[in-house]
């Protein structure tokens, strides 16, 4: 049986009632990895040995009746900047590629409290930097739906293994766009909290005022069950939100009818692929048709929000990135003579470029007689972002926009950083601003999936899935396979 | 050109990198191209505008001070590069 094909609740289901067992699908999956892993790429490390004990663990908790949670013995992908205790956590680095954390960030102690299964680590750009998996220090990520075309990234290891049949939920992270981006490009689902919601403890830091932790997923009901999960305030994170955490299943409803779904002008304006566009038009229709109440939007400072991230992030990454000195753990080069000298060389050996430029970036906008100039002025820009968001919110319940303005692109690393860093335009916007967003499959342009995105207002992750549910439950793009060559 | 090769090695040297020559050009040209795009951020004028650090309103969060069980000394030290003496060992840091 092809179990790799299924969602976690359709799997849950067949576990308790004992229709499988943990151990055969778990070793169903590890067989699709055998198979299909050396063309997509989407694993850096896998712990078989440790799965497969999980596993026989909670078949025997099911043979002696006890009540499991959705998720027990269902097997995920981690993505590789999050601490799993005694796995190799790399963050794609040559930095990091020996690195062993001591501790389990605050997503693993609470999955593995429900018994869930980790099946391994996957490919990210080089310390979440990127947006196709090429910044990697391992090999490059390939999409499930053609082969020489890019994932996204930079949680493309998690969103190729979904789409693949590699793991059957997974998790990635969020600075710009990093779950929603690669979710678009691959075909699945992938949602961004609202910032707080999910503890970054464990999530090894970039910029610390916009990481977030969240789901990628086959379908939105498992988007809304991760979430379940991994949501809730923590004592290791004082940015953790104390909010109640409702049942995300709940919000599981098909219908849309008086939802009042903005469309903001600026995120369908020039650079958008007019076939992407045809897809999103077709969505909105679709969805005025299930009853909702289209709302034409402007948020006016739309155009300068990608490069006041380009300020924040590296400025935030280029602080955050100094821990890694050589000393107590990460890649040291051990020929030189003096602790100065081991830093600097360790450094420039241990990262890939987009890591260098950004950490130079961010150390420039922050030195004094740049400060003012470039930081503060994209943190007073960031405020008016925000702003714009509010204003939409009270004429809508939520946006819908593209999540990329293009599908997939080639591997060919043809791109200067600056085109790659404008194709963010529409997920860079919802981080800034701190809200959950959702990329969905709306359907397909020349053969490649195309994502939509819906935004919510804070903490109205509710009415993000509501409106993403409907939709998914109206088509069938979550049940299409990607066709991996035929594999 | 918002910045010339040698601020680029400068900049370098504040974040303890180094670049090396052959792709000092280059470097500097894609340094120069996101700085000339950030010029459009002074078409908006911001004065008086707070600045947004964090988009949640935070606070201190405080616990009760109670001794907790931390990091064990083998924790500690099993990524080290370099351990003697169960310290951290480093090459000489001053002459």
């Amino acid at each position: 049986m092809d179990l790799y094909k299924s969602a976690a609740h359709e799997l849950h289901e067949k576990l308790i009632k004992k229709e499988i067992s943990s151990v055969e699908l778990t070793e169903n999956i590890y067989k699709r990895i055998d198979q299909v892993d050396g063309d997509v790429k989407a694993y850096v490390t896998l712990d078989k040995e440790n799965a497969l004990a999980q596993a026989s663990k909670v078949d025997k908790m099911i043979a002696a009746g006890e009540t499991i949670a959705p998720l027990a013995g269902i097997p995920g992908a981690i993505k590789d900047n999050i601490s799993t205790k005694g796995l190799r956590t790399t963050c794609s680095s040559k930095m990091l590629e020996n690195f062993v954390p001591i501790y389990d960030a605050h997503v693993i102690q609470k999955l593995r409290a429900d018994e869930t299964i980790f099946l391994g680590k996957t490919n990210m750009d080089e310390f979440a930097m990127g947006s196709t998996t090429e910044t990697s220090y391992f090999p490059t990520t390939h999409n499930p739906w053609n082969l020489e075309r890019v994932p996204g990234g930079s949680s493309g290891g998690s969103a190729a293994a979904i789409v693949a049949g590699e793991a059957i939920w997974a998790l990635g992270s969020d600075t710009g766009g990093s779950i929603r981006q690669p979710a678009s490009f691959t075909g699945c689902v992938g949602i961004k909290p609202t910032y707080g919601r999910v503890s970054r403890y464990g999530c090894v830091a970039f910029a610390s005022s916009l990481d977030q932790i969240g789901p990628i997923t086959r379908d939105v009901t498992d988007a809304a069950t991760v979430l379940n999960t991994i949501c809730g305030v923590c004592t290791m994170d004082s940015t953790s939100l104390n909010e109640e955490v409702p049942d995300f299943t709940k919000a599981l409803k098909t219908d849309v009818k008086g939802l009042r779904i903005g469309v903001p002008k600026e995120y369908y304006a020039a650079g958008l692929d007019p076939k992407v566009d045809g897809v999103l038009k077709k969505a909105l229709a679709d969805y005025e048709a299930m009853g909702a109440e289209i709302v034409d939007i402007s948020l006016p400072h739309t155009e300068y929000a990608v490069i006041t991230y380009y300020i924040i992030a590296p400025a935030e990454a280029s602080a955050n990135l100094a821990r890694f000195d050589g000393v107590r753990y990460g890649y040291r080069n051990m020929k030189a003579t003096s602790a100065p000298e081991m830093t600097t060389a360790s450094r420039t050996e241990g990262f890939g470029d987009e890591v260098k430029r950004r950490i130079m970036l961010g150390t420039y906008v922050l030195s004094s007689g740049y400060y003012d100039a470039y930081y503060l002025k994209a943190m007073q820009v960031r405020t008016l972002i925000r702003q714009d968001f509010e204003n939409a919110f009270e004429q809508c319940d939520v946006l819908l926009t593209p999540t990329s303005p293009v599908v997939a692109y080639p591997i060919d690393g043809k791109m200067d950083p600056l085109a790659i860093y404008l194709l963010d335009v529409c997920t860079i916007p919802v981080n800034l601003a701190g809200l959950p967003g959702i990329s969905i499959p709306a359907g397909f342009v020349d053969g490649m999936p195309v994502g939509m995105q819906l935004i919510g207002k804070v903490l109205d992750e509710e009415t993000v899935l509501r409106a993403a549910y409907a939709f998914e439950q109206s088509h069938e793009y979550h049940k299409v396979m990607a066709p991996l060559g035929g594999k | 050109m918002k910045v010339t090769a040698k601020e680029v090695k400068h900049i370098a040297n504040l974040s303890r990198l180094t670049v090396p020559d052959s792709e000092m050009e280059k470097f500097t040209e894609q340094f120069n191209q996101i700085l000339n795009y950030a010029d459009i951020l002074q078409k908006l004028d911001t004065k008086g505008i707070e600045p947004t650090p964090y988009v949640l309103p935070i606070s201190n969060v405080l616990r009760e001070d109670i001794a907790v069980e931390g990091v064990s000394h083998e924790e500690a030290l099993s990524n080290a590069p370099d351990v003697q003496n169960g310290g951290f060992k480093v090459p000489r840091v001053i002459e």
